[in-house]
């Protein structure tokens, strides 16, 4: 068990360290089918590395499925599904992102700079998700073996069912956090206005605090890892038990 | 005798009596077993293979075979075409099947990995296709499968967008037959190393899926998911939704209307690896029911055609896929004959040449050929439903691949022959009006004629 909750993720290199040739999308004249055509069939033979994306004015679906290390910048708001199932792309969104940013990331990095709307990362299984605002309803739900760092607050269910992974949230979170876990590790620095079922307070260790360190140090946030507080299963749900009050 | 001499009497008898033996219609012996088995455990039965009662099926209809008013076809020579395309809607490379019959999405996990791979090249053989299941897909099924679609399910254990890049399709699941509304099972016995590792698991967790998708919600949502899937598959790959058949009219209109290719339904009898008693026996509508509704829906929005439709849960012969197709279906999906034709509650197992018998393991479960529903223990004698690493070599690819070949081969026979005893040179081309009803259930739910009159039950009625 101690494997899933020690799951290394790849983030992978900055694209930006090779030689720069940069593409940019203008969505008010260009659709999301013709960039995602670009990042998945041109990129690698163009010798691209940054992709730059203007007047996003919230389309879905934006740098979904990319399976190359380069670098995207979105400049402006992203709809649902930004920077869906990454592997290997470093994606930053210069404004907010709608439901599910970087569901399913494998590897990469996906940086947010405003708020994400719900479930933000979910199912995420490598990489990095950063969200420099708030994020909303069910952060991290299905979580399997990405990070995600929050620098403001999370709602209500975030990290539900959530299996491996870290999970870093530097503000406060909503009700039911951590609700059903199973071996992914929440770290949480404000107030948590309840917990889910089967997630309870743990002592943090030398690990610990070096692993929220890392993790704030890659966010770029000024926070002491020793204002955080570990949350992890209790591995009370994982068999079926009749004296267990379990209603499911 | 007086009164109290014949009491006397019947007391003495009352072993023989026959009142003295007489069930109870409401606590019968079967209430009685499932109260004592709650008391005893305190917690639901789990169970697999699918429901258990009886409901109005396709053995309630009949094909109107040709005679003076409509001319047969040659049962053995003429050209009978069972060629099936799904997914013309938006997909730019649509799957081309040479049977509309397709194997069900079971998940490695539930069955064995020999098994995943001998479904694929049965299916190969045969020009079909094959599924995924909860869990992701192994390498045995997608090389072994020429056509092999891929589930995007509420809990997205194992999923990958590389693998997604491999399928051929996307399904969609949004519920099961079986269990609509409810997730997924597998039971601890079977989330062994190979499993917990592809689903991001604890080895030997008692796993509970997820029964509501992480990133999406609602059918608004879904078609935003869709292009999503589009935009990773660069709008080549079909995407089929599949629902747990419930209010079918309904929801196959929100999956068309979400941007679906091809839309599964998935009726009551539909099977399980594990599930709640009480979800299998009372949640759902039955196969016969659902197609109606799928079709009339289709129908409704004028995409019939244009949104191709797959019929699952209960599907075991020619006679019902060719029903199934008769009554608007474009192809058939078959979960639990597949499992039968490779060995599902058989008294053997073959082993090179020689049939071994599976009884005693059989017995040890507590059941015996021909009763066994204990997928969900992992302890399946004859290795289909099975993680165990000895009785999982029960069942060898190359063997399960023959016996399903030969099923699948044999449901198309059947499938051509009435086809062509309805004179129809294409399997597509038969319709509801080469069908009656048997019974008043099956004609009401079926709306077809009940056989020898016009009457179908609340339609036609003044």
């Amino acid at each position: 068990m101690e494997d899933l909750r020690q799951t290394a993720t790849g983030y992978g290199l900055p694209a930006t360290a090779r030689k720069e040739a940069i593409r940019t999308f203008d969505l008010a004249t260009h659709t999301v089918r013709e960039l995602n055509q670009f990042l998945h069939k041109e990129l690698v033979a163009s010798g691209v590395t940054k992709v730059m994306v203007s007047n996003p004015d919230g389309a879905h679906s934006i740098a979904c499925g990319v399976n190359a290390p380069v670098d995207i910048e979105i400049n402006g708001h992203a709809g649902y599904y930004v920077a869906g199932m990454n592997k290997h792309a470093h994606v930053v969104v210069n404004g907010n992102a709608g439901p599910g940013a970087a569901e399913n990331m494998m590897s990469g990095l996906v940086r947010v700079r405003g708020f994400a709307s719900t479930s933000a990362g979910a199912s995420a299984r490598g990489g990095c998700l950063i969200i420099e605002g708030d994020a909303s309803l069910r952060c991290g739900i299905s979580l399997k073996g990405a990070d995600i760092v929050v620098g403001g607050s999370v709602g209500s269910f975030s990290a539900f069912m959530a299996q491996a992974g870290r999970m870093v949230i530097c503000g406060d979170a909503g009700d039911a956090l951590g609700d059903s876990l199973y071996e992914a590790v929440i770290y949480v620095r404000g107030e948590v206005k309840s917990l889910g079922a089967d997630a309870r307070y743990e002592e943090m260790t030398a690990a610990d605090f070096g692993t929220v360190k890392q993790l704030l140090d890659l966010a770029g946030f000024d926070y002491s890892p020793q204002e955080f507080r570990r949350i992890a299963s209790a591995r009370q749900l994982y068999h079926w038990n009749a004296d267990a009050q379990q209603e499911y | 005798m007086s009164i109290n001499e014949l009491n006397a009497s019947r007391a003495a008898d009352a072993g023989q009596h026959p009142l003295s033996r007489e069930e109870s219609a409401t606590l019968d012996r079967r209430a009685i077993d499932y109260v004592q088995r709650a008391a005893a455990t305190g917690l639901y039965e789990i169970r697999g293979l699918g429901a258990k009662r009886a409901v109005p099926n396709f053995d309630d209809l009949v094909f109107l075979g040709a005679s003076l008013s409509r001319y047969p076809l040659e049962g053995y020579r003429e050209k009978c075409s069972t060629r099936t395309l799904l997914g013309t809607r938006f997909a730019s490379k649509p799957v081309t099947l040479e049977i509309p019959i397709t194997i069900a999405g079971m998940s490695f996990g539930a069955l064995s990995a020999n098994v995943k791979e001998a479904l694929g090249r049965a299916a190969t053989e045969m020009g079909t296709s094959t599924t995924t299941g909860d869990g992701g897909m192994t390498a045995e099924e997608r090389d072994s499968s020429k056509t092999l679609v891929y589930q995007c399910l509420p809990s997205r254990y194992g999923f990958d967008p590389d693998d997604v890049r491999r399928a051929d399709a996307i399904e969609i699941v949004i519920g099961q037959g079986a269990k609509p509304g409810g997730g997924g099972m597998l039971l601890g016995q079977k989330v062994n190393p190979r499993v917990a590792a592809m689903r991001t698991l604890p080895q030997g967790v008692d796993q509970r899926s997820a029964s509501r998708h992480p990133d999406w919600t609602g059918p608004d949502d879904l078609a935003i998911k869709i292009r999503e899937l589009r935009e990773i598959t660069d709008w080549e790959k079909p995407i089929y939704v599949k629902v747990g058949a419930t209010r079918v009219f309904n929801d196959v209109k929100l999956a068309v209307h979400a941007g679906a290719d091809v839309v599964v339904v998935d009726g009551m009898q539909g099977g399980t690896a594990a599930t709640q008693t009480c979800f299998i026996e009372h949640v759902g509508i039955p196969t016969l029911a659902a197609l109606r509704q799928a079709v009339d829906a289709l129908e409704d929005l004028n995409v019939r055609g244009q949104v191709q439709l797959v019929i699952s849960g209960g599907i075991r012969t020619g006679a019902d896929v060719a029903k199934a197709l008769a009554m608007g279906a474009d192809a058939v999906s078959i979960g639990q004959g597949v499992l039968v034709a490779l060995g599902c509650n058989s008294e053997t197992y073959l082993q090179g040449d020689e049939h071994l018998s599976a009884l005693a393991d059989y017995h040890r479960l507590g059941t015996a050929p021909g009763f066994c529903h204990h997928c969900h223990t992992g302890k399946c004698p004859v290795g289909v439903t099975t993680q165990d690493p000895l009785l999982e070599q029960r069942l060898q690819p190359l063997v399960g691949a023959r016996r399903v070949r030969n099923y699948l081969k044999t449901l198309n026979m059947e499938l051509t022959t009435i086809a062509r005893a309805c004179g129809k040179q294409d399997v597509h081309h038969l319709e509801r009006e080469d069908l009656v009803a048997l019974t008043v259930e099956s004609a009401a739910m079926a709306r077809l004629p009940l056989a020898g009159t016009t009457w179908i039950p609340g339609h036609n009625e003044k």
